[in-house]
């Protein structure tokens, strides 16, 4: 526990023991897993956050914990701050979901959303984004600005939202660049810049002239701008410090609308427990500006998918595809469900290596 | 697989980069621990050396100063510990403990107004002939200046230890406080100074990950390298030339591991990623089964009137 936890959970208890004098304050807790300050993933939730509280005003108190570690822990910090009188919670990593449904059963009048995973209950919605159809939009880019042929993938752990991620960039690169081949390393960590750092190294010495991340710092932008003539994608944020060059281009997760609505939900008493699942053309999921490295054909190539999937035209896994085994899985025009998404755990054929178990 | 993609020269010369924090703090607490004091703060000297290194580099613009300002802000804090374990005769390990947990907390701190900004470029050093060598150029004549200064401190502390009065008056005080002082050496003095030797060490290896090899200021970005540089000086029998062999070691399987991972090795990852701490520990292990071995006054404490 670190010193800035300790620090933060004193001013949320606090606060909250000031709120407490003033009647109908809807209280909203955030709990993160990595600074407030990683300017990527963890950055993004604050800004909705911060979305929340310009909205709503004195109606709302927003309090939130940061560097969260994915375990027992995430379950004390729940505990004190629905025992604390938050209203709703957001937890916002894939490995708060055990620890989530555990402290909602303890209290079953606190509302909360547990971002990107898939276990629901009577007061715990999940909420995610369709990144992989933004990784759609980066795998083309990637496959038509590769010179060598090989793009380097930091993965972060072995779970459906990172898996879905590498097959979604695969099958588009392989799509504009049959010669296309992926390199890819688990770090083991969503946030641990040294060791991030290293991996996008190794990949850029392997020959890989193009890196996609699927971990929150922005170390690997800086280890392929060190690099020079490499280019990366912005993960969860736009990153746009590193624009034009290595960041051509980004995801970025856009939570605001979604953290304002469910909010304005449990105002009004409307709250039920939904499972949303947003992506491009609901604006959950936004494509940062691409930068001019990129050549104007290769952009509107870009762009062309990416309004396709926005108008819903264009499902990034559209058959046929065949799994890394040679068996078949989606077949001509078929598209995939959102319960095999959901679950995936098993590359596209072409990919190589196994993914951890 | 395809073990032909890892570039060997490459991988030589990152090894040496991941290795240079370890190595830095590693010595630094050697010369610590033989002066009879074990400081377990290390990880606290670094974080907040990777701050202040970083903080100063921005503002001033100079790599070169902000590592001069993560050597005196790591001696600053070792004072901290000195004053408490010298002077007020507190226990070693809970204060080296407490120096680690406050160091993490007072960079979060120093550093909100720092994250996200990138620190200006320390360059490598260029030779004309010699860094454009095939092979040899890259791993030896291609690096920053940070990284020939680890291994320059290597030898001066071997030297300084093994050869020079000043190595016989420390390792006196840490096999025997008592004896060095009836023979008229300031115990006390000697070993503050050899502390603030250690702190300044520490935070030259958190500056190093602050500003050269991420580089970018994070929170809790050391992420237990100072522990590492503990358990190191331990295994390498407190001498240097071994603590410098388990850094590169460790550095070395580091970015092996993640370097096969890229080439598609049949090997789980789960093992991969542990190899760095076991291979090191074995190694070490074998190498230390002579008959070196700790300073004898290590972690007690001091007082004249005993």
């Amino acid at each position: 526990m670190k010193l800035t936890n300790l620090l933060t959970s004193a001013a949320v208890a606090l606060g909250l023991a000031a709120g407490a004098a003033m009647a109908d304050t809807t209280k909203v807790g955030f709990v993160y897993v990595g600074p407030v300050g990683d300017g990527g993933w963890t950055y993004e939730h604050d800004q909705g956050r911060k979305a929340v509280e310009a909205e709503f005003g004195d109606q709302v108190e927003t309090v939130y914990v940061e560097n969260v570690a994915e375990g027992p822990d995430a379950e004390r910090v729940m505990t004190q701050m629905a025992l604390e009188g938050a209203d709703l919670i957001f937890t916002t990593s894939f490995g708060y979901m055990d620890p989530t449904i555990n402290v909602a059963k303890k209290f079953p009048n606190v509302k909360f959303e547990h971002a990107t995973g898939y276990k629901r209950a009577d007061n715990v919605s999940t909420y995610s984004a369709r990144f992989y159809e933004g990784r759609a939009v980066q795998g083309t880019i990637a496959g038509h600005m590769t010179e060598s042929n090989i793009i380097g993938y930091i993965g972060s752990y072995p779970i459906p939202e990172v898996i879905r991620g590498i097959n979604s960039a695969y099958l588009h690169a392989k799509k504009v660049n049959p010669d296309v081949q992926f390199k890819i390393v688990w770090a083991f960590t969503w946030f641990d810049p040294a060791k991030e750092a290293d991996a996008a190294k190794v990949l850029i010495e392997q020959g890989a002239d193009v890196i996609l991340q699927h971990t929150d710092s922005t170390a690997p932008q800086a280890a392929a701008q060190a690099a020079g003539n490499v280019i990366t994608f912005g993960q969860a944020s736009d990153m746009s410090e590193y624009a034009p060059k290595p960041r051509v281009s980004s995801i970025i997760d856009d939570w605001a609308p979604y953290y304002i609505a469910r909010t304005k939900a449990v105002i009004d008493g409307t709250w039920e427990s939904v499972d949303t699942w947003d992506g491009i053309g609901a604006g959950m999921v936004g494509i940062g500006e691409i930068s001019d490295v990129v050549p104007a054909d290769v952009k509107a190539a870009a762009l062309a998918i990416k309004d396709a999937q926005a108008n819903g035209t264009y499902h990034a896994f559209t058959g046929p595809i065949n799994k890394q085994d040679g068996s078949a899985w989606l077949a001509e025009g078929e598209t995939a469900d959102d319960g095999t998404l959901a679950g995936m755990n098993f590359y596209v054929e072409g990919i190589e290596g196994d993914i951890p178990q | 697989m395809d073990l032909s993609a890892i570039n060997p020269v490459l991988l030589i010369a990152s090894l040496m980069v991941a290795a240079t924090p370890l190595l830095l703090a590693a010595i630094g607490e050697l010369v610590v621990e033989k002066a009879g004091v074990l400081n377990l703060g290390v990880e606290g000297m670094m974080i907040v050396g990777a701050i202040a290194g970083f903080a100063t580099a921005v503002e001033s613009g100079s790599p070169f100063f902000g590592f001069i300002a993560a050597a005196i802000a790591g001696a600053a804090l070792s004072i901290l510990f000195a004053i408490l374990t010298q002077f007020a005769q507190a226990n070693q390990v809970a204060s080296g403990l407490s120096l680690t947990l406050f160091g993490l907390g007072l960079s979060a701190l120093m550093g909100q107004s720092y994250v996200g900004i990138k620190p200006p470029q320390m360059g490598d050093i260029h030779i004309p002939v010699l860094s454009d060598l095939p092979v040899v150029g890259p791993i030896l004549f291609g690096h920053d200046i940070i990284l020939y200064f680890g291994i320059a401190l290597t030898a001066a502390v071997w030297w300084m230890l093994k050869y020079s009065r000043l190595g016989l008056v420390l390792r006196a005080v840490g096999e025997n406080h008592d004896a060095a002082h009836a023979l008229g050496y300031k115990v006390l003095k000697i070993r503050l100074l050899a502390i603030m030797f250690g702190g300044a060490c520490a935070g030259l290896g958190g500056a190093y990950i602050s500003l050269i090899r991420v580089p970018q200021w994070t929170e809790g970005m050391t992420a237990g390298i100072g522990w590492i540089a503990l358990a190191l000086v331990v295994f390498a029998s407190w001498k240097p030339w071994r603590a410098l062999l388990g850094a590169y070691l460790f550095g070395g399987v580091t970015v092996v591991q993640l370097n096969l991972q890229a080439a598609g090795v049949a090997i789980p990852v789960e093992y991969l990623a542990m190899s760095p701490y076991l291979i090191t520990i074995i190694v070490l292990v074998i190498l230390s089964a002579d008959k070196s071995s700790a300073p004898a006054s290590l972690g007690r404490n001091f007082h004249a009137s005993r």
